[in-house]
């Protein structure tokens, strides 16, 4: 069926290239996505007939070995998405497409996207990526056990205090009710409350670890509290079963979840009508951790003229808006976002763009998941209470910084 | 088993050409003979042999993670050593091992039960007891996963009919290696049970006339004529359980993964769990170090091949063939 329309289109449009048909993979990682991939690569194939484009889902536990091994025996799909603590590994190995001369013959100008993101895949003055989506976290809440507990709903003044209070009245373990979730995560959980103490997770040069410093102990000493308080499952419950399915069961009042939560929340009925999302609550100051992915080229792919066509159009307004129509997923075309906002009215999406101006740029080095990939297993023991949490912290900040110094 | 078999249809057209006479030079059979083993001969060197070689050279590499080794000597197995993980996963594969070891005799006594005289429904038993062997150790692992859930869990469900209070069978360290085990004795029960069966359908059904002539109890007749005369069974079977039990890797990675996690979010059982294979796969697909994952594998491979020699040395010892 595309290809008939395709067939139809092709007299009335000249974008196609001059060479026979080309066949482009696209590789992506989030099956929520994956409806709203495949419309803008029909919408791209429509416009480009020649280009036919095959969205490739692959399991996002897998992605990463997979793109590693692919990239490594020289077999990688023509386009893909990329990560921010990926992006210096594959920019650095050369890996990638460099895209900045070829920023205007594809109809792409930096200035579109949040420059925080830019900076994300540009590596040594060159421009590897194109931004593809943003996230903040939030905090999602379950107005039906706020109401039951009569505890006013959270809003933009409130802070870790009132956080801490309000778990407490909405903990209920007679009926197994918790009033929050706070699993060892580090984007949606304790990187935020360690920005937001006033720590870093990794110095502004990217040398040295910021785990041993009393703010950073700080920010995750605010988890492991909630757990040991019992405000929280246990660590060996959220490990059983995913946190956001556990918020979901809606036995549990508040959840530290990112605008990637959206499209799940939506579509489920027992959290229709009675569940919101509002700012983080601020500590020290006001802080969050923002992320967003970009789509990249391999620098080895057999079509480069078709691949970075591509990309130009993914990094079109059309591609963002198809995005923020059926995606669950912040745009980062500028000025899509409130498309992304009304899409999906029934929650106060407002509050993930309202983070935006105070965002930290999720925290990366060269080879981010050698160090990234320890911390969930050396914070375990805090988390179920068996450590102490400086100590969890000095023995990270000293893995982590045996790490970077390994980097070159 | 394929190079010998390769072997012996090589051997036989030489020969025959030569009784007949239909061939006029044993290298024209020779010539036949390479052809008609070079498939296996190929797909053993391009996906065994030449990979083998390939790990031990970057196993004394330091590598980037997209390829580009550069010679280390013996740095990554000086690394080994200092690593705390090395220790606890070989710990941790060594007591799986154990376990899986230990679970043999049941396939036997079950085996030795399933092949009573007059049992009706042989094999449907059969077949029940070996499917677990022909499912996907993935779908397996997310079963088993499901009924292990600490709070809803099928297990602690019925454990708390009878007023047990289970735990979280999957992510508490002092219990998530033996949950894994299980998994593991469950899914190799069904392979054990049909080799034993095998074994035990070749023994002379007179023996067992004759001993119960001479008085000889059910127990007594076991232990004295069952056991020895499957010996062999029992050894291929303990060599095949000690050489996969040593590579276990697909059961933890499953039952250590969070389920509905996008990045790996470790268990806190992930430290007692871990198989030398498990360590391989992080520190050569996660943390991009592969020289360092090599050196790993190349433990593994040197630990698999010594204690299979052992393994035959001393079954002179115990194994009789008949």
């Amino acid at each position: 069926m595309v290809l008939g329309a395709a067939g139809c289109s092709a007299g009335s449009n000249g974008g196609g290239t001059a060479s026979g048909p080309v066949q482009l993979t696209y590789r992506i990682w989030d099956a929520s996505q994956q409806p709203a991939m495949q419309s803008i690569a029909d919408a791209f194939h429509a416009a480009h007939p020649n280009i036919s484009v095959t969205v490739q889902l692959t399991a996002s536990s897998e992605y990463w070995t997979k793109m590693q091994a692919d990239a490594t025996s020289g077999s990688a799909p023509d386009v893909f998405w990329m990560n921010g603590p990926n992006a210096q590994l594959y920019e650095s190995n050369g890996i990638l497409m460099p895209l900045s001369d070829k920023l205007t013959a594809n109809g792409l100008s930096l200035s579109n996207y949040p420059s925080s993101l830019d900076s994300l895949y540009s590596y040594k003055g060159t421009q590897y990526g194109i931004p593809k989506d943003f996230d903040t976290v939030g905090l999602w809440y379950n107005k039906k056990l706020f109401d039951a507990a009569g505890v006013k709903y959270p809003d933009a003044t409130w802070t870790w205090q009132d956080l801490q209070s309000a778990a407490a009245k909405l903990t209920d373990s007679a009926k197994g009710q918790y009033g929050i979730l706070a699993p060892p995560f580090g984007q949606e959980n304790y990187y935020d409350t360690i920005l937001q103490a006033g720590g870093s997770i990794i110095s502004p040069d990217g040398k040295t670890s910021g785990y041993d410093q009393p703010a950073d102990i700080a920010g995750l000493k605010f988890w492991t509290d909630l757990v040991k308080a019992g405000y929280s499952p246990s660590l060996k419950s959220m490990t059983d079963t995913y946190p956001s399915q556990l918020f979901e069961g809606g036995k549990v009042a508040m959840y530290y979840g990112g605008s990637w939560d959206t499209l799940e929340f939506g579509k489920n009925p027992n959290l229709k009508g009675n569940t919101d999302v509002t700012v983080l609550p601020q500590g020290a100051k006001r802080a969050v951790v923002i992320h967003g992915l970009a789509n990249v080229g391999y620098a080895k792919t057999k079509h480069p003229k078709e691949t970075a066509a591509f990309i130009g159009f993914l990094g079109s307004q059309q591609a963002a808006e198809i995005e923020a129509q059926q995606g669950g997923v912040i745009p980062a075309y500028n000025g899509t976002q409130q498309a992304w906002v009304n899409a999906n009215s029934q929650f106060h999406l407002q509050s993930f763009l309202d983070e935006v101006p105070y965002s930290v740029p999720f925290p990366t080095s060269k080879n981010t998941s050698v160090w990234q990939n320890q911390e969930a297993t050396v914070f375990g023991p805090a988390w179920d209470g068996s450590a102490d949490v400086a100590s969890v912290a000095k023995q990270m900040a000293g893995i982590m910084n045996t790490a970077l110094s390994k980097e070159k | 088993m394929t190079p010998f078999a390769a072997q012996r249809t090589a051997g036989q057209p030489a020969r025959a050409g030569s009784r007949r006479g239909r061939r006029p030079s044993r290298n024209h059979g020779w010539g036949w003979a390479y052809l008609m083993i070079a498939p296996t001969t190929i797909g053993l060197s391009v996906f065994y042999l030449w990979p083998i070689a390939q790990t031990l050279y970057y196993s004394f590499t330091s590598s980037g993670p997209f390829g580009g080794h550069t010679w280390t000597g013996l740095a990554n197995y000086q690394a080994l050593g200092g690593d705390p993980s090395v220790g606890q996963s070989v710990l941790n594969t060594l007591l799986y091992t154990g376990i899986q070891l230990a679970a043999i005799p049941f396939a036997l006594l079950v085996a030795a039960l399933l092949n009573q005289p007059g049992l009706r429904g042989r094999s449907v038993y059969r077949v029940i007891f070996f499917l677990p062997v022909v499912t996907m150790p993935v779908a397996v692992a997310m079963l088993w996963r499901w009924m292990y859930q600490g709070d809803y869990g099928l297990v602690n469900y019925l454990l708390s009919l009878v007023g047990i209070h289970g735990p979280h069978w999957a992510s508490d360290p002092d219990y998530a290696l033996y949950s894994v085990a299980a998994i593991g004795i469950w899914m190799s029960f069904g392979y054990n049970l049909v080799i034993f069966l095998a074994g035990l359908q070749g023994i002379p059904a007179e023996y067992y006339e004759a001993a119960r002539v001479d008085g000889a109890g059910p127990v007594r007749t076991f232990l004295r004529i069952t056991v020895p005369l499957v010996s062999p069974n029992i050894f291929f079977v303990t060599v095949l359980t000690v050489i996969n039990s040593l590579q276990m890797f697909d059961i933890a990675y499953m039952m250590m993964s969070t389920p509905g996690s996008a990045a790996g979010t470790a268990n806190p059982a992930l430290p007692r769990v871990r198989s030398i294979s498990y360590l391989f796969f992080e520190k050569a697909f996660v943390e991009h170090d592969t020289g360092f994952g090599a050196a790993v594998a190349f433990v593994l491979v040197a630990f698999v091949v010594l204690v299979t020699v052992i393994q035959f040395r001393l079954q002179k010892r115990w194994v009789h063939y008949a």
